[in-house]
C-alpha cells in the first residue's frame, strides 16, 4: 500500500508466488518497512486497537450467529440459551455485547486524538472522511446488533430510532413502513436487522482496507504535526511500531476484561432483560451509552424535523472539519487556543453524554441546550475563527528534533487533571433526580460480591425453597431447568435430588400415538412449571397485573446510583443492584402508606417500588417457610435468600464467569508486563 | 566487553522468547472457548435422555421408528420366516461378521432394534426391502438382512445397535 517494495524472498516457492501476486511484498511494505513517525505517542495505537476489536467483534459475531434464532418469539430467549447453555455462551456473549462498548470507547479516543493534532488536515481529507465512514456505519452496526437480543431496550429503541425517519416531510411515514416491514417493529424488522448486523461489519472492514490505503498514501501524521522530512524522523513499522501497538493493546484488553468478567452488565440497561413488550413502553427509553450525546441534542431541540437535522448534522459536521479548521499548524500543542477549545469540547461531549441519559425534564433540558449549542459552536464558529486569528507557537524544524525537546507532556496531563476535576465538581453538585421521591435500596453484602464472590450453596437452597413454596404461586421461572440445580455453581443439589425435586411435578407431554396429550412426572430436563398457562391467565387472576417471570428478575431491575457514584461502582465491581432491589421490595412493604399518599385500590404501599403502589401483596411473613438447616424463619432471611437465589437464576454462570476472569487478568498483566519490557529492550536502540 | 554483550544479548532472546511464548499461550487458551462451543449445548445433552417405548402395538411383521438423540430408530416385531433366516446365515460370510445373537435380547428373538442409519454415508435404509428381507439403502443401494447386517452394496458395517434394554415384555428403554 505505500509504493513498490523491494522485498525479495529468497525461498524459491514464495519467489513464484511473488513474480505472480506480490502479496508478500505489499504486506512487507505496508506493516514491516513501512516508515513510521518515531514521535508518535500511546493515542496512536488506538488504530491497531480498533482492528482488533473489529476482529474480535466478527469472531464473535459469527459464532453467536450459530446459536441465535432472530425470530422474535424465540430471539430473546435464544440469547438467554447462548448464555446459560452453550458451552462458554456466556463468555461469548459478553465478549460481543462489551466488545461494542469497547469498540466505541476506542474509536472515540481514536477521533479526538485526529481532533487534538489536526490529523484530517491537508493531505489526511480523505482519510478522515473515510473514517467519519466508518463510524456511521459502526453507529448503525452497533444500533441494528442492540435490536438483536429483542428485549424491552431493544425493541423500544428500534421504534424510536426507526422513528427519526418520519420527520422527513412527505415520504417520512413511508420510509418508516418501508424499514420495518410491517405497520410497527416487529418479526420482519428482527429479521432484516439480523441480516444487515452480519453484513455491515464486513463493509466496515472493507472501508478500513481503504482508510489504511489513504494512511499509508498520506503516512501517519504525529503529535509535533510535521511531515517526516529524513531517515531519523521515522521507523520501520516492524518491530518499532508494531511492540508498541501490542504494548498498548495489551493495556486495551486488561480494560476490557474487566468489563467483560467483572461487570458484563454495566453498560447495558436492566429493562433488556426484559422480553420487548409492545405494549408496555419503558419508563425512560436510553439508547446505548455510545449514542448519548446526540440522543441528547436531539432531545433538546422541540422541533421534530430540527432536532432529527440537528441530530444527524452534529455527525455530519465531522466530514467537513477538513474544511471548517483551516489553520496551517496542525497539532494543537502549537495551538494554545486551540487547544483549550479543544479541551472545552471534550467536556461539552461528555456533558452531552451525561444528559442524554437523564430524564428530559427541567435542568436538564436547558443544560443540553447550551451544550448542543456549544457542540456546533465549536466546528462552525471557534475552529474557521481560531484558524484565522490564532497565532500559533513555532512548531519544531523536524520530528527529530521533536523527539529531543521532551517533557512536555505535563501539560496535557494538568489539562487532562483539571477536567477530570471539573466534571467531579460539576457533577457533584448537580441535583439528583429522585423519581417519586423513592428511596435506594439499602446495599446488603452478598457472597457473590466482587472479583473472588461465589454463591453460597446453602442460602441458594433455602431461596429455591422460599420461590418454590411462595413465589411460584404466582410467578413463573420459565428459563430455568430442573437440571440446573445440579449445575456446578448453582445451589449445590446432587443429580438425583434434581431428579426428585423433577419428579414432584406433572408434565404435560404428548401426543401420543393415539394423538392425545398426556401427564408424565417431571424429568431433570423439565423447566420449572409456570403458575399460569398464559399471560391473559395470570393476568386475570392477578387483578390485573400480570406477575412478571422471574428468570431474570434480579438483572432486570436496577436504580440509579448518581454522578459521580456509577463510575466508582465501576472499580468496586457493584452489579448486585438486582439484589439489592428484590430484598428491599420484599421488606419494603408497609401496612399504612404515609400520611398524605394514598394507594389505588387493589395495590399495596411499598417504600421502595416506584411511585409506590404495587399490585403484589406482601409476599411473605415471619415463619412461612421452615429451613432445615436452622436458619432464622424472618421475612429478612427469606428475602436474602430468595434475593441470591434470584441472582444465581439470572447469572448461572457468575461463579465460572469470575474464576476464569482471575486467571485471564493475572495471564493479562504477565503479559503486558512482558510486552512492556520487550517494547523498551526494541527502542533501545532507536533513540 | 564481549562477554557483557554476550549477557545482554541472552537476556534480550530471553524475554523476546518469553513474550513470545506468552503470546502463544494466549492465542491457543482463546481458541478453546471458540471451538468448544461448536459441541452440543446443555439443553441438547439434557434432551438426549433415555427414552422408553411402549412395544405392544407392533404386532408381527410390523416395525415402528422412533427417534432418540435425533437419530431414527427401527423397533421391528419379526417373523419367524426372518428370524430363521438371520439365524441360518453362515457367520463367516458376513462383511462385517455377528451373529443373530449378538443382535438381539436374549429371550426376545423376534425384537430387533437397531439405528436406521446407513453405515455408508448416513441415509435410512427403507425396511421390508431388498433380497434379505431385511432393509434396502436407497441412496447407493446397500442391503441389509433381517438382522440388519450389511450384505450387499457399498456400506461397510452392520447396523448399529442402541443402548437399549426391555424394563418389561412389553416396554423398552432406549439410552
Ligand atoms: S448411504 Fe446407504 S448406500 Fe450410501
Amino acid at each position: 500500500m505505500s509504493g513498490p517494495s523491494d522485498f525479495q524472498p529468497q525461498n524459491s516457492v514464495l519467489k513464484w508466488i511473488e513474480r505472480r501476486l506480490p502479496i508478500f511484498g505489499l504486506v512487507h511494505s505496508s506493516f514491516v518497512a513501512y516508515p513510521t513517525p518515531r514521535n508518535l505517542n500511546y493515542w496512536w495505537t488506538f488504530g491497531g486497537i480498533l482492528s482488533f476489536m473489529l476482529a474480535i467483534q466478527i469472531v464473535t459475531g459469527v459464532i453467536l450467529a450459530m446459536h441465535y434464532t432472530p425470530e422474535a418469539t424465540m430471539a430473546f430467549n435464544s440469547v438467554e440459551g447462548i448464555v446459560r447453555d452453550v458451552n462458554y455462551g456466556w463468555l461469548l456473549r459478553y465478549l460481543h455485547s462489551n466488545g461494542a462498548s469497547m469498540f466505541f470507547i476506542a474509536v472515540y479516543i481514536h477521533m479526538f486524538r485526529g481532533l487534538y493534532y489536526g490529523s484530517y488536515k491537508e493531505p489526511r481529507e480523505i482519510l478522515w472522511i473515510l473514517g467519519v465512514i466508518i463510524y456511521l456505519l459502526m453507529m448503525a452496526t452497533g444500533f441494528m446488533g442492540y435490536v438483536l437480543p429483542w428485549g424491552q431496550m431493544s425493541f423500544w429503541g428500534a421504534t424510536v430510532i426507526t422513528n427519526l425517519f418520519s420527520a422527513i416531510p412527505y415520504v417520512g411515514e413511508s420510509i418508516v413502513t418501508l424499514l420495518w416491514g410491517g405497520y410497527s417493529v416487529g418479526n420482519p424488522t428482527l429479521n432484516r436487522f439480523f441480516s444487515l448486523h452480519y453484513l455491515l461489519p464486513f463493509v466496515i472492514a472493507g472501508v478500513v482496507v481503504l482508510h489504511v490505503w489513504a494512511l499509508h498514501v498520506a503516512g501517519q501524521n504525529n503529535p509535533a504535526g510535521v511531515e517526516p522530512k529524513t531517515e531519523k524522523d521515522t521507523v520501520r513499522f516492524t518491530p518499532y511500531a508494531t511492540i508498541k501497538d501490542a504494548f498498548g493493546l495489551s493495556c486495551f484488553m486488561l480494560f476490557y476484561a474487566w468489563f467483560v468478567f467483572y461487570i458484563p452488565n454495566y453498560l447495558g440497561d436492566p429493562d433488556n432483560y426484559v422480553v420487548a413488550n409492545p405494549g408496555v413502553t419503558p419508563a425512560h427509553i436510553v439508547p446505548e451509552w455510545y449514542y448519548l450525546p446526540f440522543y441528547a441534542i436531539l432531545r433538546s431541540i422541540p422541533n421534530k424535523l430540527f432536532g432529527v437535522v440537528a441530530m444527524f448534522g452534529a455527525i455530519l459536521v465531522l466530514a467537513f472539519l477538513p474544511w471548517l479548521d483551516s489553520a496551517k499548524t496542525r497539532s494543537s500543542r502549537y495551538r494554545p487556543l486551540a487547544k483549550q477549545f479543544f479541551w472545552i469540547f471534550v467536556v461539552v461531549c461528555l456533558g452531552l453524554g451525561y444528559l442524554g441519559a437523564q430524564p428530559p425534564e427541567g435542568i436538564y433540558v436547558i443544560a443540553g441546550r447550551i451544550l448542543t449549542v456549544c457542540y456546533f459552536a465549536y466546528f462552525l464558529i471557534v475552529l474557521p475563527l481560531l484558524s484565522r486569528i490564532e497565532r500559533p507557537r513555532t512548531v519544531p524544524n523536524s520530528i527529530a528534533d521533536d523527539v529531543l525537546a521532551k517533557g512536555r507532556y505535563v501539560a496535557s496531563i494538568a489539562v487532562a487533571a483539571a477536567v477530570a476535576g471539573l466534571l467531579m465538581l460539576g457533577g457533584g453538585s448537580q441535583a439528583q433526580a429522585q423519581e417519586h421521591d423513592t428511596p435506594n435500596p439499602p446495599s446488603l453484602t452478598w457472597s457473590f460480591a466482587g472479583p473472588f464472590g461465589k454463591f453460597d450453596e446453602a442460602q441458594l437452597q433455602r431461596g429455591y425453597k422460599v420461590y418454590k413454596e411462595v413465589c411460584s404461586a404466582c410467578h413463573s421461572m420459565n428459563l430455568l431447568h430442573y437440571r440446573n440445580l445440579a449445575d456446578p455453581g448453582g445451589p449445590g443439589f446432587s443429580i438425583a435430588q434434581a431428579t426428585a425435586l423433577a419428579s414432584e411435578i406433572k408434565v404435560q407431554d404428548g401426543p401420543n400415538d393415539a394423538g392425545d396429550m398426556f401427564e408424565r412426572p417431571g424429568r431433570i430436563a423439565d423447566k420449572f412449571p409456570a403458575p399460569f398457562p398464559n399471560e391473559n391467565a395470570a393476568r386475570a387472576a392477578n387483578g390485573g397485573a400480570a406477575p412478571p417471570d422471574l428468570s431474570l428478575m434480579a438483572k432486570a431491575r436496577g436504580y440509579e446510583r448518581g454522578f459521580p457514584q456509577f463510575i466508582f461502582d465501576a472499580f468496586a465491581q457493584f452489579q448486585e443492584k438486582g439484589p439489592n432491589y428484590i430484598h428491599a421490595i420484599l421488606t419494603g412493604f408497609e401496612d399504612k402508606p404515609p400520611a398524605g399518599v394514598t394507594i389505588p385500590d387493589g395495590s399495596y404501599y411499598n417504600k421502595y417500588f416506584p411511585g409506590h403502589a404495587i399490585k403484589m401483596p406482601k409476599p411473605l411473613s415471619d415463619g412461612q417457610v421452615t429451613f432445615d438447616d436452622g436458619s432464622p424463619a424472618t421475612v429478612d432471611q427469606y428475602a436474602t435468600d430468595v434475593s441470591a437465589f434470584l441472582m444465581w437464576a439470572a447469572e448461572p454462570k457468575l461463579e465460572e464467569r469470575k474464576r476464569i476472569g482471575l486467571q485471564v487478568m493475572i495471564f493479562l498483566i504477565i503479559f503486558a508486563g512482558l510486552l512492556y519490557f520487550t517494547k523498551k529492550k526494541v527502542w533501545a536502540n532507536a533513540h | 566487553m564481549t562477554t557483557a554483550s554476550s549477557a545482554g544479548h541472552s537476556r534480550r532472546d530471553f524475554l523476546f522468547v518469553a513474550t513470545g511464548a506468552a503470546a502463544a499461550v494466549g492465542a491457543a487458551a482463546t481458541v478453546w472457548p471458540l471451538v468448544s462451543q461448536m459441541n452440543p449445548d446443555a439443553t441438547t445433552i439434557a434432551a438426549g435422555a433415555p427414552i422408553e417405548v411402549d412395544i405392544s402395538p407392533i404386532a408381527e411383521g410390523q416395525d415402528i421408528k422412533v427417534f432418540w438423540r435425533g437419530k431414527p430408530i427401527y423397533i421391528m416385531n419379526r417373523t419367524k420366516k426372518q428370524i430363521e433366516e438371520a439365524q441360518k446365515v453362515n457367520v463367516s460370510d458376513l462383511r462385517d461378521p455377528q451373529p443373530d445373537s449378538a443382535r438381539v435380547k436374549e429371550g426376545h428373538d423376534n425384537w430387533l432394534v437397531v439405528i436406521g442409519i446407513c453405515t455408508h454415508l448416513g441415509c435410512i435404509p427403507i425396511a421390508h426391502e431388498g433380497n434379505y428381507d431385511g432393509f434396502f439403502c436407497p441412496c447407493h443401494g446397500s442391503q441389509y438382512d433381517s438382522s440388519g447386517r450389511i450384505r450387499q452394496g457399498p456400506a461397510p458395517l452392520n447396523l448399529p445397535i442402541p443402548p437399549y434394554a426391555f424394563v418389561s415384555d412389553t416396554k423398552i428403554k432406549i439410552g
